[in-house]
């Protein structure tokens, strides 16, 4: 484990310079992520927040060699660069003991939405890449859609609160859990909150031969609507209140790398969010315990799949 | 020395990637290009060639790879046609955008609905303002050459625009022709080496490929990307001549067939050319004075040289296998149509839609169309711009 001293030592991969919201998650994320291999890194990245405010031609904020193609297919574009290395590394054009590393970026909107196939389909066939999901719960990049990431009871634009509505009414898709049913060697979900555990997932990403697949939840001050001075706080909270719950699936064995000592109500974590204001009035009681009840139905069922991979 | 093979056209393209070697092919199989894709997994699996060979979950996927791999920096090509091309073509913009020279094989067929997997041109016709180079191919040898050919095209330091070599659905990809395979050495060294444009696999110097422009840049960058395919020209006719001069068969940007002293001249691409040359030489056997122009090269489009062809002839009659609803008139004879329009003398010109979902086009139909411009040359009158050929009505 790398000391944060170090760690800060490090050249710059994502450089000063950006677009990016203030308290936003993503540059928390990147400067933790960049960090986690010493190796060469080339990144295709999906269009979204870290493409849009990165690199406004003529300017990059990218120390490293990075490509943009679309929105639904970072992970084939990644899948595309890699394919070439093998090639040119067969074919002698690369020197044998050079080492590259893969890195495909995507928002939610990118990979749980538009970007699924071209992601399952890489995974599937087994590229050496890593992907990460910025999961920040809504198309923030275009203003705050939902998406199949939004949670419950979220009030998005295209899913807002209204005088017939709570909010999305739809359960999130499971991605994490979706990318680790393709037997890839790697599959974790991690928070800025915990940056250590980050950095843990982030290299064990890179070191592992095949696919790898991070979901990490992104800050979004923009869309969530809280004091962004307290984001770290509320990436706490995630993990506390087990909306986030940290775990990694390594060859099909699942780990929770993070059980808290005592699990916070779900309240906590919705209350701060502007996005969840709706819920705390009367009529929406019973939306907060769907959520509650919900919440408490994954982390059993992650604690049983845990459980199970221990025995084994 | 070459040797003579019994090839359909997909096994001639195959044959031709076999040759060539590109680093990564990244292709999804579609009815009628799907052996294009077999035949080469086959090579790869049987270590007929070095490349990696990739077969993504779609063929969106399949153009995003090939984007990602020539952006690394090597040599890349794909297959596909209908359905397959207009689920690419969000990324054939990017391809051409980011200057990346990618090849595709393109078998063309009809889109749907109604859904049905023969030939006509309504897939690349679709794709015509992608940025890509667009070559069609008249039978098996000519997909073969046309395909070599293409690498040397888009990958010119001047043009460094993708292009893609189209036969037709079923009629040439299916179809048995003894063709002349050349010698596997002698292909090599007429594609040349790959040298890539900022590869990003040359990490010591880090490149940010594909940023965003605003109002600021966007126009300026679209015009450099035109510049690109405006260059192609020269580069089409060097590298034509060169083939010829190499292997036998020159190239240009049309084939010109009994048109010295014709009167009237029917113009058709691909696989329609073949038959129509046949009713040429009956109709020229009968006394009667009809040419061919067969355009190889649609994209981009020889507009001068075709007009300088046409404009002597008393009528034309121009045959598109896809139709534009609601255009005047289909792709190539709007292009034809006004690529003549500043000449003073020009001929009387009609266009005819043929051919579509795979409908047989035969000798008799071209006789039809003759008699037609005879009738229009003799009378100076035109009664329908704009028909069809072998369609119930």
């Amino acid at each position: 484990m790398a000391k944060l001293k170090d760690l800060a030592q490090m050249e710059d991969r994502l450089v000063a310079g950006h677009g990016m919201c203030l308290g936003c998650g993503i540059p928390l994320i990147m400067k933790i992520v960049l960090r986690a291999t010493e190796d060469p890194l080339i990144v295709a990245n999906a269009t979204g927040c870290l493409e849009v405010c990165t690199t406004i031609f003529p300017r990059t904020s990218w120390n490293i060699s990075w490509v943009h193609s679309a929105f639904e297919n970072a992970a084939s574009t990644i899948a595309g660069v890699e394919s070439m290395y093998q090639a040119l590394k067969k074919k002698g054009r690369i020197p044998q003991d050079k080492k590259v590393k893969f890195l495909g970026i995507g928002g939610d909107g990118g990979t749980y939405d538009i970007g699924l196939q071209a992601l399952s389909g890489a995974m599937e066939r087994g590229h050496d890449i890593v992907y990460l999901c910025y999961d920040n719960n809504a198309y923030a990049n275009t203003g705050g859609q939902r998406s199949s990431a939004t949670p419950v009871g979220a009030s998005a634009t295209t899913s807002p609160s209204g005088t017939q509505s709570p909010g999305k009414l739809q359960r999130r898709k499971d991605l994490t859990k979706v990318m680790a049913a393709h037997g890839i060697p790697y599959a974790a979900q991690a928070s800025p909150g915990r940056w250590k555990d980050l950095y843990n997932k982030a290299k064990k990403a890179f070191e592992v031969e095949g696919p790898a697949f991070l979901n990490v939840l992104c800050l979004c001050p923009t869309e969530w609507k809280y004091d962004e001075a307290k984001g770290l706080q509320l990436a706490q909270d995630a993990v506390d209140t087990c909306v986030w719950p940290l775990y990694e699936v390594e060859n099909g064995k699942y780990k929770i790398n993070y059980k808290p000592r005592k699990k916070k109500p779900i309240t906590e974590w919705l209350k701060p969010q502007g996005r969840f204001r709706h819920l705390f009035k009367e009529e929406n009681a019973s939306v907060i315990q769907r959520i509650q009840k919900e919440i408490d139905e994954e982390w059993e069922e992650l604690n049983r799949l845990a459980g199970f991979s221990q025995q084994k | 020395m070459s040797t003579l093979k019994t090839l359909n056209g997909n096994q001639s393209v195959a044959e031709a990637a076999r040759q060539i070697d590109p680093d990564v092919v990244a292709a999804y199989p579609i009815t009628p290009s799907t052996s294009i894709v077999e035949t080469i997994a086959k090579f790869k699996a049987d270590g007929l060639i070095t490349g990696e060979f990739v077969c993504p979950e779609s063929e969106h996927s399949a153009m995003s790879l090939c984007i990602g791999a020539a952006s690394g920096g090597g040599r890349v090509m794909t297959a596909t046609g209908s359905q397959g091309l207009a689920l690419m073509w969000e990324m054939l913009y990017i391809a051409a955008g980011l200057r990346l020279p990618i090849v595709a094989g393109i078998v063309n067929r009809s889109l749907s609905a109604p859904i049905n997997i023969h030939g006509d041109h309504s897939d690349t016709m679709g794709a015509r303002d992608s940025g890509w180079i667009q070559i069609y191919s008249e039978n098996c040898q000519e997909a073969y050459d046309n395909f070599i050919q293409a690498f040397r095209i888009a990958e010119h330091l001047d043009v460094r625009t993708p292009a893609l070599v189209g036969l037709d659905g079923f009629i040439i990809s299916h179809s048995l022709e003894g063709i002349q395979v050349e010698d596997d050495e002698k292909i090599k060294k007429f594609a040349g080496e790959y040298k890539p444009v900022y590869p990003m696999l040359d990490t010591d110097q880090k490149k940010t490929v594909g940023p965003i422009d605003f109002t600021d840049y966007y126009f300026e960058h679209k015009r450099n990307q035109i510049e690109g395919i405006e260059n192609a020209p020269k580069v089409i006719e060097e590298v034509g001549k060169e083939f010829g001069k190499e292997f036998g068969r020159e190239y240009g940007f049309f084939e010109e067939y009994r048109t010295d002293d014709a009167e009237v001249c029917i113009v058709v691409m691909s696989s329609a050319a073949g038959t129509c040359k046949d009713a040429v030489d009956e109709l020229r056997n009968q006394g009667k004075k009809v040419g061919l122009l067969k355009p190889r090269v649609f994209r981009p489009f020889p507009h001068r040289k075709i007009a300088e062809v046409l404009k002597r002839m008393k009528a034309v009659a121009v045959l598109d296998r896809s139709s534009s609803p609601g255009a005047f008139g289909a792709p190539l004879f709007t292009e034809i149509r006004s690529a003549l329009y500043d000449y003073p003398e020009r001929p009387k010109i009609v266009n005819y839609v043929y051919g579509l979902g795979g409908r047989d086009i035969k000798g008799e139909h071209f006789k039809e169309v003759a008699s037609k411009l005879e009738r229009i040359a003799k009378t100076g009158k035109v009664e329908e711009i704009y028909g069809y050929i072998n369609l119930r009505e």
